[in-house]
């Protein structure tokens, strides 16, 4: 993947394949610490410890329809080849997290990319869902809930209706570049 | 500022529009395929490009969402468009380029774009 915000979309499938109804992404970097951790938590139906260690191997998937899975081991690839590390913790009925940490400054890290398009794909094609999405950096910090979006928006009016979409963009460019300090990102 | 108000005055927009969207059968689905591969391939973008062009000709009958793969991963991007009472049409190694004139003939004009879709590669 040319973009870690990819790997993000392509992993939190996974947890939308669990049955999640609130899938919880943390970004949080640092240049002063060189770091970039990424979080993704659900409370999807969870995996046994075995289905945890399958899960890590590429020719493991729960799908029928061909016999690789490439999201969690691509992800953790990525993690890895920085000197970073990667991590899942899943119990059965609970949900499962995922956390990957990067060592910013390697040579081998991959960039974030344009997470906020991320956030808004997840969120338009799983209308349904609820998502909350944090960012933070040496600068900030910001967070989206999309339950305190649909108290406002009520039961009649989609998260996946366009001028919401538009405005959940327009949200999330405004906060990216505060916590980015202003630069053109 | 995005504001949470200027979010209420979306709601009370939106609530009009609405009940024509709900009980319109004829809605238009365009489908990406978002797994593993089509995103490696750029499909997000070419997601970006179908609501930016649909927002833009203000189009109320197309819903635009994700699906998985469907195991021609190698012409990913691959996007079908599904238009009650047609064939479904399969366009791949589609790129944000070439969406809006898929917007423009296939979905507005009814016309498909034979050299996008999948019978042209084959």
């Amino acid at each position: 993947m040319r973009e870690l915000s990819l790997n993000v979309m392509d992993v939190v499938q996974n947890s939308v394949s669990a049955n999640a109804s609130l899938i919880t992404i943390t970004v949080k970097e640092s240049d002063k610490d060189d770091f970039l951790d990424i979080y993704i938590e659900d409370n999807g139906k969870g995996m046994s410890e075995e289905q945890v260690q399958n899960v890590i191997d590429p020719f493991f998937t729960t799908r029928t329809t061909r016999k690789v899975g490439l999201g969690v081991p691509l992800f953790k690839m990525a993690a890895q080849q920085t000197g970073g590390s990667f991590d899942i913790k899943s119990q059965l009925g609970v949900g499962t997290t995922l956390s990957a940490h990067f060592i910013k400054s390697s040579v081998d890290m991959t960039p974030l990319g344009d997470i906020n398009s991320t956030v808004k794909i997840l969120i338009q094609c799983n209308p349904t869902l609820d998502f909350v999405f944090s960012h933070s950096t040496d600068l900030g910090e910001f967070v989206l809930d999309t339950r305190e979006l649909r108290q406002i928006l009520g039961e009649d009016v989609p998260l996946d209706t366009l001028d919401v979409l538009e405005w959940i963009d327009g949200f999330l460019k405004e906060q990216s570049n505060i916590i980015y300090g202003g630069a053109k990102i | 500022m995005k504001s949470l108000a200027e979010l209420q005055a979306i709601r009370d927009k939106a609530k009009l529009e609405l009940n024509m969207r709900k009980e319109n059968p004829n809605a238009i689905r365009v489908l990406v395929g978002m797994a593993t591969c089509g995103i490696a391939a750029g499909a997000r973008p070419v997601l970006n490009a179908f609501t930016e062009e649909v927002a833009k000709r203000n189009l109320q009958d197309v819903t635009i969402t994700q699906t998985g793969c469907i195991g021609i991963c190698q012409f990913e991007p691959v996007v079908e468009i599904e238009i009650p009472g047609e064939d479904k049409v399969t366009y791949v190694k589609m790129t944000p380029e070439k969406v809006a004139k898929v917007v423009n003939d296939h979905i507005v004009n009814r016309n498909v774009v034979t050299e996008y879709t999948i019978g042209a590669y084959k």
